[in-house]
């Protein structure tokens, strides 16, 4: 093997286990979270993205409706007063609770607003990383007509 | 390649608003088509929006962000920023659109 693969395979792999030790973040920023989304239960979520048992604070704001009229189409914001760097939407009762999450660098508003699918009546998480604490807010959506397609 | 994405920005008092609506069928993985068999989920994976040349959001969806995914998010700026929306899908196809910020 000649000496410019056998270089940048090292690269590769060192790279590899940084960024799989955290220590890169852009790059975490970028790589889709496959685990977080496949996990099942919010317990399992909350986990696997590092939060722990967030905390319930008065300082994160979850903007959705009280009745969602078409589980498919269900807009859903999240805005905080805390420094955000990260933000989270999760769904109770979906088959993945995760539904989306955020990286807010430095310059951004600590806003998102996306629409989301709710197979069911659920609970509705907002989550928020700011300062390296996880904290959260939870709003109960009525879903009249499931979003999944059933 | 997939359909055009709206992006619309516009800075009041040095907070620019962006809202985006992308084109995508974002398929769950849940739904079965007319002879039982399970589509395949598809759907936008990441999306990283560029405010001339830095990143100003990184956002991860799943399956269960609504087809047409609508993002709006705010970030300090100004009027002539050139915002530049790319997303990747779990199929490995992805777009890049631009806007300049009004």
């Amino acid at each position: 093997m000649n000496q410019q693969r056998r270089s940048v395979l090292k690269y590769s792999a060192v790279f590899g286990l940084m960024a799989s030790a955290g220590l890169i973040s852009t790059v975490q920023a970028q790589e889709w979270n496959k685990a977080a989304f496949e996990g099942k239960g919010l317990d399992d979520v909350f986990k696997i993205l590092g939060a722990g048992s967030p905390d319930k604070s008065a300082a994160v704001t979850l903007n959705a409706p009280d009745i969602a009229e078409n589980g498919a189409v269900v807009p859903v914001g999240i805005t905080t007063t805390a420094k955000a760097e990260q933000m989270a939407i999760l769904v109770e009762k979906n088959p993945s609770a995760l539904a989306a999450q955020f990286f807010i660098p430095a310059g951004t508003d600590a806003f998102v607003t996306t629409r989301i699918k709710m197979g069911q009546t659920s609970n509705v998480y907002g989550l928020v990383k700011a300062d390296g604490k996880w904290l959260m807010t939870v709003k109960e959506v009525k879903v009249t007509l499931g979003g999944c397609g059933g | 390649m997939a359909d055009p994405m709206r992006v619309r920005a516009a800075e009041n008092g040095g907070t620019v608003d962006v809202k985006i609506l992308m084109k995508h069928d974002m398929e769950s993985g849940q739904r079965k088509d007319a002879a039982g068999k399970t589509i395949p989920a598809w759907f936008i994976s990441t999306i990283n929006v560029k405010a001339n040349g830095k990143d100003v959001f990184n956002g991860q969806f799943g399956p269960a962000v609504s087809k047409d995914p609508f993002l709006n998010f705010k970030y300090k700026g100004a009027k002539g920023d050139k915002i530049a929306v790319t997303w990747n899908d779990n199929k490995g196809d992805k777009r890049t659109d631009e806007a300049t910020v009004s």
